[in-house]
Formats: structure tokens, sequence, C-alpha cells
């Protein structure tokens, strides 16, 4: 808008090169500036609505003391519903009625301010300019290098007493192998999640899901970060669906068709727990990566890049699933060091 | 210094008070000072009340709270009946106990969720106001800037009170953190057992949370907001554009008393709200999910909404890792948790920066932009909110899936597709309708509204009556600036000496060209008064309805 334009193109001299600002717009009255009887009214309404609150709050105050939580759930439905209709009430006859109030009654004309630069004037400037180079000069520090390595160094070097014994401790003793191994071993029995009853292969029937830990759980030292990466999912397959398992070859890792997969998603590391019997898929209702259970766990979609690692299993001479081993891999979500 | 005697009890308590603090400055300065009236400059007030609803109910919760994972049995005769005699953190079970045992604990923890919800939703439709109206704009940069960190720091407040309860959602919730932590390159396993204190879960996170919940997330966001209004009284506020509105005024009513009743009117307003919701609809009832247990996990499981783009962006990326030199690299993490939502963040913070540089506009901007009048910024805006709410529905396609009982491998495709596809279609779109608007515009004040009147001449010409429009409706349309591309120096001087820079200042005049290349500039006087020349025989007086074509 600010562009004088003097090739212009009109031979007009009356028009002017920019429209120009009408101002602000005429001032339209409310029904309560020219009616009294309609001021009044909206008066009324403000003190009505403010005393709408007092007994919203009394109200709130009255359901605290007559609606009491007993042992019935729906005693706490009563209480929380009179409770906070009160507190409603109170807080929402308050608000409208300010607003009411501010809206109605108080003076709507519009007040116009100027604005000052936000800048300080140059003279202001210069003279903080000046305070900080008279300030510097005081200090006498421009001159003495050395003064000011020191001040420096001590600055920068004493964060570390803190931060030294923190970064120390706030892992923990920061031994990140534990994340490569978990409690199953040779011969340690599978046991259902959370009973903690052992399995006998011959209740595992074809086409049954078992959430598994590992038998004797609760006895470990670290139990809850223990079950977190041993939780295992049991499948029986009928033996012709089985296209294959991650045992290599002269090993095998599932007994009669039952397989065990790591529970924990290879993505980001969420339980994986729909298991659909038909397709034989694992679904990880975080994010959608399917294993098919059929085909070693392997990766069928989603964003799960690695197949789950298979918990090689067998029997022992009373008929219970035993591990064979340890995972072969470290479980759950890859990190940095995962193949090292 | 002779001041007068002060006469009514709070004369004396004025007078008290000003010997004392000087206050008397502060209020002549502050008291009757102007702010304009809109109804989207309350979006930033909600953000601030349901902050204020927050520290309220969140001050009742922290009574009841037991930050503590120690191992606790819920007691035989205590509400629920489920979780009787179940083993538990103690967080979770001092939750259920607040829930069920102490009166006005459900409604207050209902209250705090919703809040902390509606928080997050002001925050981020008042951020979509700023943005589509220019008021980032000189001299209000850094406020953005102010205000950015304060949307970063309400995630965080968000995603470390959701899991405190230590239910089984939130601690399904903990495990994607501890996954997305183990990604990082080189760091991420130490970075995990910097988080949990060791192996996941340990027994530190839930203390460790609710440090960060209730004491440093919360002042960090209180300094923020501190400063961030600091700015508004600082900049005045903007106003709209409109008659008598320029950057050198400010037009509005005052502080004392309107805005004392409206804005403190409307924080009893925002609370009651909230109270109101609090009281009728039930949230994150964590006893129909259960203590965390590492084993278990719910179907159809999502986070709180402010978390769902991330979520999304997870479900959305296809399982790629790479492995070099033996090290693992798990794109299919590193994208959606680092990189994707770092390049969208980076957008927000840079954008007001990068629009000063491709404008060259030195100048303080106190009045907003009508969005059509800056056809590509509100274009780009349109096409991040795209990226940003497909993100949103992929973190619930499991829900799309069972609802429309569509294939959950049909929807991530399509998604996966349309993140990158329907920004773009959203960016043109949205450029084209700014542009029509203002040729719309354009014509408006031009020709003036059709008046429904057709006029037959006796030559047999038939022509359509236009009334003109007012100042007002006029003001508004012609008052803005349709900024050029940049214009820059030549890469040679006179004597063929190669310019310094010149490269880079090629590259910022090609992003100006994408800025502003296509622009309507907005009707000269000059112009209308061609339009009526064509018409003068016509035109009778002011009042006579303006004939157009």
């Amino acid at each position: 808008m600010s562009t004088h334009d003097k090739n212009t193109e009109l031979e007009r001299s009356d028009v002017p090169a920019a429209f120009e600002d009408p101002g602000l717009p005429e001032h339209r009255y409310r029904m309560g500036d020219t009616d009294p009887a309609a001021n009044k009214r909206s008066e009324r309404q403000v003190v009505v609505l403010f005393a709408i609150s007092v007994l919203g709050a009394v109200g709130a105050l009255v359901a605290y003391f007559a609606l009491p939580l007993g042992s019935d759930p729906m005693s706490v439905r009563w209480a929380t519903l009179g409770l906070g209709l009160g507190l409603a009430l109170s807080l929402l006859g308050i608000g409208t009625g300010a607003v009411h109030w501010a809206k109605t009654l108080m003076s709507d004309h519009e007040v116009t301010e100027k604005r000052k630069p936000i800048s300080s004037d140059q003279a202001t400037r210069d003279a903080a300019v000046q305070a900080l180079v008279d300030g510097a000069r005081d200090s006498a520090i421009a001159r003495r290098g050395v003064l000011k390595g020191a001040v420096l160094s001590a600055l920068a070097i004493f964060p570390l007493t803190i931060a030294v014994p923190l970064i120390g401790s706030v892992g923990g003793d920061w031994n990140i192998s534990k994340f490569r191994h978990t409690v199953w071993r040779k011969g340690r029995r599978l046991a259902i999640d959370p009973s903690g009853r052992p399995i006998k292969a011959s209740d595992v029937t074809v086409g049954s899901v078992f959430h598994v830990i590992p038998d004797g759980m609760r006895d470990e030292e670290h139990w809850m970060e223990e079950k977190a990466k041993a939780v295992v999912l049991l499948v029986r397959l009928d033996e012709r669906d089985l296209k294959g398992d991650q045992s290599p070859s002269g090993e095998t890792w599932s007994y009669d068709g039952i397989v065990a997969y790591s529970k924990i998603c290879t993505h980001v590391g969420c339980p994986v727990a729909l298991y659909e019997q038909q397709t034989h898929h694992l679904l990880c209702p975080c994010h959608q990566s399917t294993f098919d259970i059929a085909d070693g766990a392997k990766v069928v979609f989603g964003p799960a890049n690695r197949p789950l690692p298979q918990l090689p299993i067998t029997v022992d001479a009373e008929g219970y699933l035993v591990a064979q081993d340890d995972f072969a891999e470290p479980i759950g979500p890859s990190f940095w060091e995962r193949l090292k | 210094m002779t001041t007068t005697q002060p006469e009514t009890a709070v004369g004396a308590a004025a007078d008290y008070l000003d010997q004392r603090t000087g206050i008397a400055g502060a209020v002549k300065e502050f008291a009757r000072k102007v702010f304009p009236d809109h109804w989207s400059f309350l979006l930033g007030e909600i953000a601030l009340y349901s902050f204020v609803v927050l520290l309220i109910s969140g001050g009742f919760l922290t009574m009841f709270f037991v930050p503590s994972m120690g191992f606790t049995t819920y007691p035989e005769d205590s509400l629920p009946v489920t979780m009787q005699g179940v083993e538990m953190s103690e967080a979770f079970a001092s939750t259920l106990h607040m829930s069920f045992e102490v009166r006005g604990g459900l409604l207050m923890r209902q209250i705090h969720h919703w809040a902390a919800l509606l928080f997050m939703a002001s925050i981020v439709t008042h951020m979509m106001r700023v943005f589509f109206t220019g008021a980032f704009r000189k001299p209000r940069e850094l406020n953005w800037l102010v205000g950015f960190t304060l949307m970063i720091l309400g995630l965080l407040a968000g995603f470390s009170g959701y899991s405190l309860p230590d239910d089984v959602l939130s601690g399904n919730g903990l495990r994607i953190a501890d996954g997305v932590a183990k990604s990082i390159p080189v760091i991420g396993a130490f970075a995990s057992y910097m988080l949990f204190g060791g192996e996941f879960p340990g027994e530190h996170i839930i203390p460790r949370l609710f440090t960060v919940h209730i004491l440093l997330v919360p002042a960090l966001i209180l300094a923020f907001v501190g400063i961030h209004l600091l700015m508004v009284v600082l900049h005045k506020h903007t106003q709209y554009p409109g008659g008598g509105r320029s950057s050198k005024n400010v037009v509005g009513f005052p502080l004392f008393p309107v805005y004392v009743a409206k804005a403190g009117g409307f924080f009893f307003i925002v609370f009651g709200v909230l109270a109101l919701m609090g009281a009728t609809l039930s949230i994150n009832n964590v006893w129909n999910y259960g203590p965390y247990d590492p084993s278990p996990v719910s179907a159809g499981a999502q986070p709180d909404w402010y978390m769902l783009f991330l979520e999304g962006g997870l479900r959305l990326m296809p399982g790629w890792e790479w492995v070099i030199g033996g090290f693992t690299i798990p794109i299919n993490i590193l994208v959606p948790g680092v990189v994707i939502p770092g390049l969208l963040f980076t957008f927000l913070a840079l954008y007001p920066f990068i629009e000063a540089r491709v404008t060259q506009d030195k100048s303080e901007h106190h009045v907003l932009d009508r969005p059509r009048n800056v056809p590509v910024r509100t274009a780009l805006g349109v096409a991040f909110l795209t990226a940003f709410v497909i993100l949103v529905l992929a973190g619930s396609n499991d829900l799309i899936a069972t609802h429309f009982e569509m294939s959950i491998n049909t929807i991530t495709w399509i998604f996966r597709v349309a993140f990158f596809v329907a920004p773009v279609f959203a960016f043109m779109v949205t450029k084209r309708l700014c542009l029509a608007l203002q040729r719309k515009d354009r014509e408006l004040v031009l020709h003036g509204h059709e008046a429904a009147r057709l006029v037959r001449f006796e030559s047999g010409e038939v022509i359509e009556v236009h009334k003109p429009l007012s100042d007002q409706e006029r003001w508004l349309r012609v008052n803005y600036q349709a900024h050029a591309p940049l214009v820059i120096e030549p890469g040679e001087d006179a004597r063929g000496v190669r310019r310094r820079g010149y490269a880079a200042d090629k590259r910022w005049q090609a992003l100006s060209r994408f800025f502003y290349e296509d622009r309507i500039e907005p009707v000269t006087p000059a112009e209308i008064a061609n339009t009526h020349g064509a018409h003068t025989a016509v035109e009778q007086s002011d009042d006579a309805p303006q004939i157009g074509h």
C-alpha cells in the first residue's frame, strides 16, 4: 500500500494512489444502552447467574455429605456426579455471570491506544553499550588473559562434581549385556502365565495357545525385569501346517507341532498377543506387526524387521515341556550392539 | 514529597502497599491497557486456564498418590471388587485408592485428565491461529519460539503424567518408549538404562516420572508461560484488520474492568466445563486395564490424542533395519520416532525465520493477515496439518479397521501413500482456494455486490445492477500487501568479479519465488476509477446503484 506509483496510466488527478483508512466503524449501541428496562434486566440476569453459582457450591457441599462412598461401586459414581455437577455449576455461574456483566453492563466503547516502537532509541542503546564497556573496564578482565582462563575453567569444571556421580548411578549398574540373556535354561519347565502351573505336552491340544513364563519365575531376584524378557507364546499346530521353525539343520526346536516364540515384539517391545488360529498369524496390537507362527515367526506385515526369536523346547522325563536352552539371540527391539 | 492522606480503609491499604512497593506506577500503566477482542484470541486463554486447572486438580492428586513401584496387595475390603487381593505397585494401588476411597478423588482425576487433553488441544489450535494469521511476524518471532517450547513441554507433561498410574496401558506405552530409546544409534542401550535405572521396567521409572511430572516440567511451563505473557504485554496484542486498526495502534477494551471480567469469567467457564466433563465423562478407568504386567496387552489400545501422531508414524513405517559393520540401525523406529517428528518440529520452529527471509520484510506487524492474502503460507500450514492428521489417523488404524470392517493392511498402505501425496494435494488445493478468494475480493471491490436487479435499456441492452461496497467492506479487502519475490544483486559486478554469497542468494530467491510468484495485488483507487469511467453515464450520485458488468 505504501508504493506511490507516479507513472499512473490515469490522467485524472483526483484519484489517490491508495485507499484511505475509513476509521473505526460506527459504534452500535446495545439495547441496554438506550433502554433502561433492558439494562435493568441484564443486571438481574447477572445477579441470577451469581446466585446459581452459590447454589451450585452449596449443592456440592451437600453432595459431599449426603453421598458417602460405600461398598457399592454406584456410590462412587453418584458421589462423583453430585460433587462434580455442583462444582461445575458454581464455576459456570461465576464465569457466565462475569462475562454477561462485561458484555451488557460495562462500557463497550472501543478505545484506541498508540503503540510505541519496540526497540529502544539510539541514546538508550548507546548508554547501554557504554554501561557494559565501563563495567568490563572496571572488572579489568580484558587485560588479564590468565584470570579469564581461570574463571572459565573453574565454571566449566565444577558441574562435573555433580554430573559424574549422577551419570555413574542413574543407569544402575550400566551392565547392558543383560539384554542378551533371559532366565531360560536347559531343562527349565514352561509354566502358565500367571498361575505358574507347569505345562505337560499332552495338555496342549492342536490349535491351542498358552501364555508362558518360566517355572519358578517369582523366585527370581528381579522377577519383573526377567518376566519382561522371558514371556513366551506357545502354540500347537497341526504338524502338516508347520512349514518350518528357526532351528538349525540337525536340531529340532519344536516338539510334536508345539512351538514357542518370544512374546516381546522385535519392533518396539510390546507383548505380541493376538493369535489368529486360521492363518497362524500372530499380531502385535500396538503397531500391527504380523508374524507367521507356522513359518518361523517370519514378519508378514508391519513395521517389525525380524522374526520373533524362538525358544527351543522339548519334554522332560515326566512329560513336561522344558526349554532346551536360552534364546539364541537377544529378544525384543533392536539396539546398536545387538549383533556384537 | 507530599501525598494526600488516605481517608478510606482501601485507600489506607493502597497507601501502605505503595509506600513499600511503588505499585501505583504499575497500576497506572496496566489497569487501562487496551486489548483487542476476537474469539480466536481465546484459544491461548483456554491453554492458560486449563494449565491452572491442571495445577489445582494435580495438587489435589499429589496428596493421595504414592509414586512407588514397591509391591503391595490390594486390600480385600476396598473397591473395585475385581482388584481385591491383586498384586500391584503402590502407584497403581494409590490410583485406585484415590478413585474409590477418596471423596472427590475420581472427580479430580477425571478433571485432571480432561484438562490435559484440552491443554494440548488449545495449544495446538492457538498455534494454528498464530500461524495462519501471521501473528509470528516481527516483533513476535521469539515469542513463537517460547510458545513452541511450551508445546513440547506440554507433550512431556502429558506423557509423564499418563504413565504414572502404572497400569497395563501406560506400562506398554513406557515399553514403547524403551524400544524407541534403544533404537538410538551408539548410545541406545545406555539411554534405556538411564531412563529406567537399569533394565526395563525396574523400580525407578515411576518415581522419576513423578518428579518430572510434578516438579521439573510444570516449573518450566510456569516460567515459559511467564515469559510468553510478558512478551504479549510488551508487544501489545495483535489485532485483526479493519477500519481504524493499523500497526501503529491497538483498538479494543481496557483491561480493567472489561478484560478482568471477561478473561476472569472465561477462566471460570473453562474450569466449569472441565468440571462438567470430569463429573459426567469417565476417562482412563485404569481398573479395567489392571496393574502393569509385562505379559498382557489389550487390543485397540490408543495413547492420548497428542501422542497419536508418533504412534501413527511407528505403525506406518515399513520394517527396515540396517546393519552396518555389525552394528544395528533400526530405521523402522528411528525414522518415525526421531526423524519425522524432528522434521515436523523443526519446520514449525523455524517457519517465522524462513518466511521473514524470503519476504525481506523488516517492519513490525501488529495487524493480522487474512489467511487468503498469504496463499503459500496458508497452504503450507494446511499441508502440515494434513500430514499430522494422517499420522493421527494411522495411530488409530486398528480402530478404523474394526469399526469400518476393513483390512488393516489396506488401511496401512493407504496411509503410507497418503502421507506423501495428501499434503502436496492439500497444498495445491489450498493455494488455489486462497488465490480464488483473493480474486473474488478484487471482483467485489471493483464491481460491488450483485443487487439482484436487472435493468433493460431502450437499446435492449440488459445489465445487472451492482451496489458498491461500504468503506469498511472495501478497506478490509484492499488493505494488504502482496509480497513479490526477492530481487537480488547480480552475480558479477561491473568489472566481472564474482560476488560472494551469490549462490546462497540465488537459493533464497528460488524459495522466495515459490512463496510469491503467484500473487493477487489489491485493487487500487485508480483501477476503480477506470472501471467507473466506462459507466459514468449511468452513475448518478454516491448512493445510486453502481453499474458493473
